[in-house]
């Protein structure tokens, strides 16, 4: 409910309404979920990952996150071809909870189109987006 | 998201000031994690955790004929209770259904306060007073939920904690009894050595007035030792515990018998709906709840099938058992199934498998 908590929202990234983060690193685009979505799920206990290789489409399902209390899907941001997958999440849900946009990546695309970035919400927008969310 | 306004409980400042995260549960703005679920959790389970259980309700029944409709009323003997005794057991409907679990206390020689699930005041009171009239009951029948304050301290050092507030040389209850006492010389309070995690402790009754100053005061006896503790982890407590939530694993479609409640049920005491969970003990069950433990840590949610070899059953509640390390889940399942047997829930349209085990999932160390 009403809380005056700072969520972690860094410029660098791109920001979708489901809660997932894209940031360009080099030759991919890495995948996340952010601050709020890793606060409101509480303790990640599994994470369902998809095989490299695959083709995802902008809003596909790519995996599931599940903590104690609630399952959440994960929805790609951006249309691409999976390049990378974090595969130790499997041992190490926690990291999501303790460094989402660091050592919490879940996947890294070739995306299709870098444009399609300018589709996503900025720091700025996804920072209104959790305000409106969490002061119901 | 909540529609309407939320009732607090009188601790809802604390929780506020706390920064818990509040979400709606049984029409209360409750906390339902301060920081982390799995830390409170753990924090109950190696010292003690703090719990705002004030949103519950409380009935009581007074004078001629209290007695005798609370024996009406519930599965488990209150006649045979002595003053300071507290049964757990269950409302049920004439065809055995469950109505709510609850715990009644023997408060006097014509007395008995029921305690209540919240999600259940509205219900329960109505159920109450319906049989009140069936009996021509005479004795007054009183709904103390706003007047009535209740926290439960609970974990390895939650006896200790209280101690602190106590006169000395007082006797602390029993298990499955109560006691009044008056903590810091300050708080009048009913200390009653029961719970709904799996740990000792106590859950604490007081007038709504001193809630804030029961709460200030165990927080600062408790020091870092004790942890306030939110509805997440009271549910991955009572889960690891195998502790039915009404809702879950009853309800008015389902019997205490193959809830695996059969003994909160004194037969031989003419309670409503006895007649039906007689003839149900004598005939060949159909279902029974089961515990179960997940390959992998996927969680079972409430609602997942279960297949089995004898037949499909339905997960009643699930978590990750941050104590046992394990994905958890209870169910009902066609009676029979052995312990040992491997079965599987479907979880997102993939058959996970998992085993049957005895339950509870956790059971604490006793001296």
């Amino acid at each position: 409910m009403a809380q005056d908590h700072e969520y972690e929202i860094p410029d660098d990234c791109h920001y979708t309404e489901s809660d997932e983060w894209v940031r360009v690193d080099g030759a991919v685009a890495r995948i996340g979920i952010t601050d709020y979505a890793q606060s409101e799920l509480n303790d990640i206990v599994f994470v369902e990952l998809p095989e490299p290789g695959s083709q995802l489409a902008a809003g596909e399902a790519f995996g599931v996150v599940e903590s104690v209390k609630a399952v959440s899907d994960l929805l790609a941001p951006i249309a691409g071809e999976i390049a990378e997958v974090h595969a130790r999440l499997s041992e190490h849900p926690e990291w999501i909870n303790e460094d989402p946009y660091g050592r919490g990546w879940i996947i890294a695309i070739n995306p299709e189109d870098l444009d399609a970035l300018d589709g996503l919400m900025s720091a700025a927008d996804y920072r209104a987006h959790v305000k409106a969310r969490a002061a119901k | 998201m909540s529609e309407g306004a939320l009732a607090r409980t009188p601790l809802w400042p604390r929780h506020q000031a706390a920064g818990a995260k509040l979400v709606p549960f049984a029409g209360f703005d409750m906390p339902v994690v301060y920081a982390s679920i799995m830390e409170e959790h753990r924090a109950v389970r190696t010292r003690a955790g703090l719990f705002d259980v004030s949103h519950m309700g409380e009935v009581r029944l007074r004078g001629d004929g209290a007695v005798e409709l609370a024996q009406a009323l519930l599965s488990n003997d209150v006649l045979g209770a002595p003053i300071g005794r507290v049964r757990y057991g269950m409302l049920c409907q004439d065809d055995g259904g469950v109505v709510d679990d609850v715990t009644a206390y023997r408060t006097g020689e014509r007395e008995v306060l029921f305690c209540v699930n919240a999600s259940n005041i509205a219900a329960d009171l109505a159920w109450m007073r319906e049989v009140h009239a069936r009996m021509r009951s005479r004795c007054e029948l009183s709904d103390e939920c706003e007047a009535t304050a209740l926290l439960a301290i609970q974990g390895p050092e939650a006896l200790g904690i209280v101690a602190k507030l106590l006169p000395e040389g007082f006797r602390p209850p029993r298990l499955w009894h109560f006691a009044a006492a008056v903590l810091a010389g300050k708080v009048e309070v009913l200390l009653s050595r029961t719970g709904y995690t799996g740990e000792d402790g106590y859950e604490i009754f007081t007038a709504a007035g001193k809630a804030l100053a029961l709460w200030d005061l165990l927080r600062e006896a408790g020091g870092e030792r004790l942890s306030p503790a939110g509805l997440g982890a009271r549910d991955t407590l009572r889960t690891e515990a195998a502790l039915p939530l009404y809702g879950h694993e009853l309800d008015r479609a389902h019997d205490p018998l193959e809830a695996g409640l059969e003994r909160f049920v004194a037969f031989g005491r003419g309670f409503i709906g006895e007649a039906a969970l007689r003839a149900r003990a004598d005939a060949p069950a159909r279902r029974r709840l089961a515990g179960f433990v997940l390959d992998g840590r996927q969680v079972a949610r409430t609602g997942f099938a279960i297949h089995t070899p004898s037949g499909d059953g339905v997960v009643t509640s699930g978590t990750f058992g941050p104590t046992v390390d394990r994905s958890i889940a209870l169910g009902y399942v066609p009676a029979g199934l052995a312990v040992g047997a491997r079965v599987h829930v479907e979880i997102r349209g993939k058959e996970v498998p998992c085993e049957v085990v005895a339950t509870p999932f956790y059971r604490r160390k006793r001296n």
